[in-house]
């Protein structure tokens, strides 16, 4: 149905793609994968039309195509559902799906009954449980992200592109999607699935193509390949270990929190963490996860209970308070709390030690401070050729370790991290679990937030878990399984 | 913990050094030179007689802009932060008249402070900074704790601050100023002002912690406030320097004219702003420089004279101004899309 030969595109400084093929069934669900930068969105937006191939031709149903835009793209029957999404928050659900082809009165006026009628519609073939007058901002992430699979359906495309669709979904909601994709193959359109995540691959999809470093290497049947191969075809390597923990002394009590309460948020969450302890912490989207991070670090200070860091009881009303008792703080979203995007790798991992060294009368001690910043570059193993590359050029796994990196510097005694390894590639994430299992073995005390089970399972001395804003239990490492700790995350 | 044990990699990883990069103020000194070369060629032209070898037009350019270019360098500041400070030429005429009025003569019968007259320089200058520095405050703290957008709390004191210029002088000029304050308007000083803050804020900027915390901001705010910056202080101090430097400006015109009125310095701020976004410093924030803001500045001059120099209209001016601020924001766009592939 969809055809793609020879494809080549270069952007300064790069070959995004190279040679490229790939073959789309009708009726089929088609995952793309490979580790970040290997060119699988590259690829889906010359299919979409953003990008326009600099070699190559792109068939649909045998006829050579040049697309010129996304809107010829949809035009020709290709809808992509973005990994960032673009939907309108000041405007209604229904607005939103059936922009630029509204149904209009005789006057030439919006119908909005008729356009509230047909999203209905929709919504009820797909079991969509959402109000089509509601405005998208006040929607969940979750929720957005299925007004915009409706949306991509409503185009009656034969081709639908989905980029990494389930990063926000929760369990269920990952179920439900799956149920529309089925029902969708079953009325033989052709679905690219592109993700990072092993089990869904082989809970959804009937073929798989991998890409790595902007070359098509294989396509195999979901049948007639292993876990093992695909991560082999997609690292070129082999990865022993997924997760490799290692076994370390645990120390006194870092970290002592009783009874922390935001107000609305969350209340009554107590812990205690060692030293050289990785402690980590699951629930669902929305259960207080990320809050409890923001809590403890003082972005969005506890309104009751108390923190204590090694034995001494600390008021935590800033990010920088947080600092000086040797706290950090990974956030969850890389671009919106992360990145420096417009600033060079340097700024962006000097931020934070800035406030507590290489400072002499408010001058920088620039050379000291390039000094650290290049070793740490270097010990991260930062796939860059210099500090002065911009953080935007870099790919999401490298731009993590840039931010790992300018929290290191610090030299923190307790270590959050939120989602370290969301969206990244394989290659990476497994480079990012020996970091921390390495800074746990130096003694570090870590708090990590994973939605990824095997993560969790895998990294965790203890696992801590939250339901709707409480801590619901804690489970030790020999003890913790999938279904103790789902049960726990949805009591 | 020391960095040293943190290695993960087995495989050491080596890069060709990158191409050696051009400084991004290259491609706005060559849009300088250009626009010299222009009215160079079309002075030949029009009046026979070279435009940029002439030693006394170059000076004029300089100190003609030299106020613009002290409110430029605070206004640079503030775009880097990706604010916007619309009060600065206000400020100029609050400053203005304020300094003028503790400065006059004592055998002037009609003074502002008849029991004031005859002060030593120092004291209309401090009290021409000091009005600067609180204007500037009043800008910050509303910034800061009420966050409401740079471009209405400015948009207010640009109002009030022009109201209280008017207020203090009942729109009447303060003049009759003494020779020792009029000193530091006159030949090169407000140039050698202009560069000295120049050179003091492009340090500031690009050696400093509270430069790097600057561009941090402005480059992503609610990182800068998890990666513990004081995010609210600092943007205080922003807008206060950046006020500061216009009472500089205000004072130095009020010298230069040797007279404080309450319509000095209007539209000044939008030169100023003009000059940053001509010099590359980008208005969504986390990149500029105040190198970039000089030569903006320059180039703006240079325009100012030219259109003169070869008899055209100052409407045509005002025209071509309008386009070459717009021409420096599709470029700045431009460069920054062509980044993000």
């Amino acid at each position: 149905m969809l055809e793609i030969e020879g494809i080549r595109k270069a952007f300064p400084g790069v070959v995004a793609l190279d040679n490229v093929r790939f073959r789309l069934h009708a009726g089929t669900v088609h995952a793309l994968m490979g580790e970040n930068g290997a060119g699988k969105s590259t690829l889906m937006k010359i299919i979409a039309g953003i990008y326009t191939p600099d070699q190559g031709e792109v068939r649909v149903k045998g006829r050579p195509l040049v697309l010129k835009g996304p809107l010829d793209a949809l035009n020709n029957g290709i809808a992509m559902i973005h990994q960032e999404l673009n939907l309108m928050p000041y405007m209604t659900v229904a607005e939103n799906i059936w922009i630029r082809r509204e149904p209009k009165t005789r006057f030439g006026f919006i119908d909005h009954g008729e356009l509230r009628r047909r999203t209905q519609a929709l919504f009820d073939r797909l079991v969509i449980d959402i109000d089509p007058e509601a405005e998208v901002r006040d929607l969940s992430i979750a929720s957005r992200q299925m007004v915009e699979i409706a949306k991509a359906v409503s185009f009656n495309s034969d081709v639908l592109i989905m980029d990494e669709p389930t990063s926000a979904l929760t369990e269920t909601e990952v179920k439900h999607l799956f149920r529309i994709i089925r029902q969708l193959r079953a009325q033989g359109k052709g679905i690219v699935y592109i993700t990072h995540k092993m089990n869904e691959f082989f809970e959804i999809a009937d073929e798989v193509s991998v890409f790595r470093d902007g070359k098509y290497i294989d396509t195999k049947k979901s049948t007639e390949v292993t876990r093992d191969e695909i991560i082999h075809m997609i690292v070129g390597r082999e990865l022993t270990q997924m997760f490799p923990k290692e076994t370390v002394p645990i120390g006194a009590v870092v970290v002592s929190v009783k009874n922390l309460c935001v107000e609305g948020i969350f209340r009554d969450v107590s812990f205690d963490l060692r030293a050289g302890e990785i402690l980590g912490l699951a629930g669902l989207v929305g259960s207080g996860r990320s809050n409890l991070a923001e809590a403890l670090f003082g972005v969005v200070p506890a309104t009751s209970g108390t923190i204590s860091i090694e034995g001494v009881e600390v008021t935590i009303d800033s990010p920088a308070r947080a600092m000086k008792c040797g706290m950090a703080f990974v956030t969850e979203d890389r671009k919106q709390t992360g990145c420096f995007l417009a600033l060079d790798i340097m700024a962006n991992m000097d931020t934070a030690v800035l406030s507590t060294r290489h400072v002499r009368f408010g001058f920088v001690q620039g050379k000291a401070l390039r000094n650290d910043c290049e070793e740490m570059r270097r010990k991260l193993r930062v796939k860059t050729p210099s500090l002065d590359e911009v953080i935007q050029n870099l790919s999401g796994g490298n731009q993590q370790k840039v931010l790992i990196g300018r929290w290191l510097l610090t030299k923190p005694k307790f270590l959050i991290l939120d989602e370290p390894t969301r969206g990244i590639d394989v290659g990476a994430k497994a480079e990012i679990h020996r970091l921390v299992s390495r800074l746990a073995g130096q003694g570090v005390a870590v708090l990590m937030i994973s939605s990824e089970m095997p993560e969790v399972l895998g990294m965790s001395d203890r696992v801590m878990v939250m339901h709707e804003g409480r801590m619901t239990g804690i489970v030790d490492r020999k003890d913790a399984d999938q279904v103790r700790i789902m049960e726990l995350a949805s009591q | 913990m020391s960095i040293s044990k943190l290695s993960v990699g087995a495989k050491p990883m080596t890069f060709k050094p990158g191409k050696r990069k051009w400084p991004p103020e290259l491609s706005i000194f060559l849009v300088l030179v250009g626009v010299s070369l222009f009215f160079e060629a079309i002075g030949w032209y029009v009046n026979d007689q070279s435009f940029i070898f002439n030693a006394d037009r170059l000076q004029i350019i300089i100190l003609q802009m030299s106020v613009i270019g002290i409110i430029a360098v605070g206004a640079t500041l503030v775009i880097i932060t990706s604010g916007i400070d619309l009060s600065s030429g206000s400020v100029v005429a609050a400053t203005a008249v304020v300094s003028a009025s503790l400065a006059q003569v004592s055998d002037f019968p009609r003074a502002v402070f008849p029991h004031l007259t005859d002060l030593a320089p120092f004291w209309p200058i401090l009290a021409g900074v000091t009005v600067g520095l609180v204007i500037g405050l009043i800008n910050g703290v509303l910034i800061a704790v009420t966050a409401i957008p740079p471009f209405i709390a400015t948009l207010g004191t640009m109002v009030a601050a022009r109201g209280f210029a008017k207020w203090f002088t009942g729109a009447m000029p303060v003049s009759m100023l003494t020779d020792d304050f009029a000193w530091i308007g006159s030949g090169g000083i407000p140039v050698v002002i202009f560069i000295v803050l120049a050179a003091i804020f492009q340090v500031v900027l690009r050696y400093t912690r509270f430069g790097k915390f600057t561009y941090a901001i402005g480059a992503n705010r609610q990182a800068a406030v998890v990666s513990g910056i004081n995010v609210n202080r600092h943007l205080i101090c922003i807008y206060a320097v950046a006020g500061l430097l216009s009472g500089i400006a205000g004072t130095v015109t009020a010298a230069r004219a040797v007279s404080g009125q309450a319509g000095m310095g209007v539209m000044y701020e939008l030169d100023a702003i003009a000059a940053v976004v001509i010099g590359g410093t980008s208005l969504s924030g986390g990149i500029g420089r105040v190198t970039g803001t000089v030569i903006g500045v320059l180039i703006l001059g240079v325009m100012t004279s030219g259109f003169t120099f070869i008899r055209l209209d100052a409407y045509y001016q005002e025209m071509a101004k309008g386009a070459i601020i717009v021409a420096a924001v599709v470029a700045d766009q431009y460069r920054r899309r062509k980044r993000r592939c």
